[in-house]
């Protein structure tokens, strides 16, 4: 109570002094990462971009602490008490990646009333006072369409690798993909698999569904961490292997590499950048500088084509995602799109 | 005061012990959560855990163990964002069902009267007392049985909300929510809790006899009460309590979601022996169960505020748990020297 007085009463001697800028400091301000999971390579890559850029934005002095915290069970309730325990410890802001859409919005209430910027990314939270950085995941599945129209006008069979059923996130892909197929007919799905966005299962599933498949398959679309499996299993079969699709890992832009240089493969990649979370950090930041921003955003994909594959590979480690970590100028740049709307 | 008795009251005391040493503990690490909302923060989560605890500890009373109930917590917070709320209609499937034309726009009384909700909860206290009975009846180890139950409640989470989301009614939302003066409202909730959970175990006189199926089932049995009834009804109050929990986090949460509760299965087993009970004989507390729950809450501030890395927090929730055990053993050998 006493530190709000006191950012109130500091706030209040800002405006009196009435100094031509507007804007508040922000490097007294501390904003923890509230993370529910950190068990796959995603994850751990979310967590060092994090690190890469806001320790030297404490250094700068830009704001005053940025600490991530991960719950070690991903359940809803331990990230519920984590984050009603950043609020005691005194956060100004706290940025979220959700275990559930719903289920922490009590948390994310008391947060607000109490006067803590809340800004959720990737798994984001529906509690009208938080702020979201979502991602488009249905336009994800468009794309790949719109990619296959440029590639294809013709048209042809097409084969769908989905990813973890009864996931939001998988149904909002295979929506889009459904969605921009019945914009072009020229194009049909064939097939459908589940390859849980892991490249073993996915090769496992799309080897069991191939001998029942026609041979002229001109595409996969996939999520992303399983386009190198489809690879492994056309190839296994002894089929042509198709455009594919690919989902910005690592293993499968060496494959596509390794193609494009044997025999010219064209396709492209997309994915989310687990760097995400540094574009989430520098939105809290803007916010408690006092900046209007709109509640709701828009993550820009992270999209890898033909000419950008070897500097993406380059900079994409083994067995990891390809990434890139956000500035100040891109969030701002988020933010006027998203006030444009 | 004699050496024994002495021991006993040490024993007696040592969850609130616990619970001191954890509270000036905060306090030297994070004054400003020892306050009104500081507490409210901090506690709120344990009035759940609370309620499955004394859920728990039902159960263990008759020598069983539940490793249901954090899936059964699950399965009622499911239903209270849905059926408690806005009746059948609010279900994700009755409103596929609508939005494909299956069913009219608009359904009748029957569908959307939130009294589908208390029937369902009602359903699920007696399938717990029926457990109870089979468990009792069969002879069947009660880890078995639950365990297989625990699949089939969360199966039936998952039927009624196949992804996260649903409302809470606003009278629990409410109530939940309340900011009495003075006194944070999870304190209150923790006493009334353990002071009605006291009277009916401790005070009443088949609360002895249910305690007593737990210490000597024989000499309850030759004495005329039934052991299979004293079963039913012990697992009934354990559905009962476990319904309370569910409740109560749906109201703090807003919306339900099938694996909300997972961790409360370990969490109230470890909040009964926490709190001074015995996993055989029926020698239990409930108020010492109420205080081990919130020790366990309070125990994942600390560590937070102590800003041990998360890997580190299970087990330094680990390391507590067995120094206060610990504790115990050594009151308990004290005890039997004298």
């Amino acid at each position: 109570m006493t530190r709000f007085v006191g950012t109130v009463s500091l706030l209040a001697l800002v405006a009196a002094l009435g100094a031509g800028s507007a804007l508040a400091d922000t490097k007294d301000k501390k904003i923890a990462l509230s993370n529910n999971y950190a068990g796959n390579s995603w994850r751990q890559a979310m967590l060092r971009s994090w690190d890469k850029v806001t320790k030297p934005a404490v250094t700068a002095g830009i704001v005053a602490a940025a600490d991530p915290f991960t719950t070690a069970e991903n359940q809803v309730t331990e990230q519920a008490a984590q984050i009603q325990n950043l609020v005691l410890q005194g956060y100004n802001a706290i940025v979220i990646n959700a275990a559930s859409p719903d289920a922490l919005n009590g948390a994310v209430k008391e947060a607000c009333d109490a006067g803590v910027t809340v800004v959720s990314f990737d798994g984001i939270v529906t509690e009208p006072c938080a702020w979201r950085i979502a991602v488009n995941f249905k336009q994800m599945g468009k794309d790949e369409i719109s990619f296959l129209k440029e590639k294809f006008p013709s048209g042809g069979n097409v084969l769908e690798i989905r990813g973890l059923a009864g996931v939001f996130v998988d149904d909002e892909i295979s929506k889009g993909i459904h969605e921009g197929v019945a914009e072009n007919p020229q194009f049909k799905i064939v097939g459908s698999v589940h390859g849980d966005w892991d490249q073993a299962k996915a090769q496992a599933a799309v080897a069991g569904i191939l001998p029942s498949l026609p041979d002229d398959i001109v595409a996969v679309v996939t999520q992303g961490g399983d386009g190198y499996g489809a690879a492994q299993a056309f190839k296994a079969a002894g089929r042509k292997i198709p455009t594919i699709i690919m989902g910005n890992r690592q293993d499968e832009l060496a494959w596509w590499k390794e193609q494009k240089d044997a025999n010219g493969y064209e396709t492209y990649s997309a994915s989310i950048a687990p760097g995400v979370s540094t574009l989430a950090f520098w939105v809290a930041q803007q916010i408690l500088d006092g900046k209007e921003v709109p509640k709701d955003l828009v993550v820009p994909f992270l999209r890898v084509d033909q000419a950008g594959l070897d500097k993406a590979l380059e900079t994409t480690e083994k067995g990891g995602v390809a990434n890139v970590e956000y500035t100040a100028e891109d969030a701002q740049k988020v933010v006027d799109a998203a006030a444009k709307k | 005061m004699t050496g024994t008795s002495f021991a006993r009251n040490l024993r007696m005391l040592l969850p609130a012990i616990s619970l001191v040493v954890l509270l000036v503990a905060i306090y030297a690490l994070q004054p400003r959560a020892i306050s009104y909302v500081g507490f409210n923060l901090m506690l709120n989560l344990a009035i759940p855990i609370a309620l499955a605890t004394i859920a728990q500890m039902c159960v263990i009373t008759v020598n069983d163990l539940d490793l249901s109930i954090g899936t059964y917590v699950g399965f009622v917070a499911c239903v209270g964002a849905t059926m408690l709320t806005g009746g059948v209609a609010a279900l994700p499937l009755v409103k596929d069902l609508q939005a494909s034309g299956a069913l009219p726009a608009v359904l009748p009384w029957i569908m959307q009267t939130p009294l589908a909700g208390v029937v369902v909860l009602a359903f699920g206290i007696l399938v717990y007392a029926a457990l109870g009975a089979l468990i009792h009846w069969r002879n069947l180890p009660s880890i078995v049985v639950t365990l297989g139950m625990s699949f089939v409640w969360l199966g039936l989470s998952v039927l009624i909300l196949p992804v996260p989301g649903g409302q809470a009614p606003a009278w629990i939302r409410q109530m939940m929510t309340l900011k009495p003066a003075f006194i944070p409202f999870p304190i209150i909730a923790a006493i009334v809790i353990a002071v009605i959970a006291h009277i009916l175990l401790m005070r009443t006189s088949y609360g002895a006899v249910l305690r007593g199926a737990g210490g000597n089932p024989k000499a309850i049995e030759r004495a005329g009460w039934s052991l299979l009834r004293v079963k039913a009804a012990m697992f009934a109050l354990a559905g009962f309590f476990g319904m309370l929990a569910g409740l109560s986090l749906v109201g703090l949460t807003t919306s339900g979601d099938a694996n909300i509760a997972l961790r409360y299965t370990l969490l109230s087993i470890a909040g009964v022996i926490l709190g001074g009970g015995e996993f055989v004989g029926g020698r239990i507390s409930p108020v010492g169960a109420v205080m081990g729950a919130a020790t366990l809450t309070l125990a994942g501030s600390m560590l937070s505020f102590m800003r041990i890395s998360p890997d580190w927090q299970i087990g330094a929730q680990g390391a507590i748990l067995i120094v206060v055990l610990a504790a115990r053993t050594l009151i308990d050998r004290a005890e039997r020297n004298r």
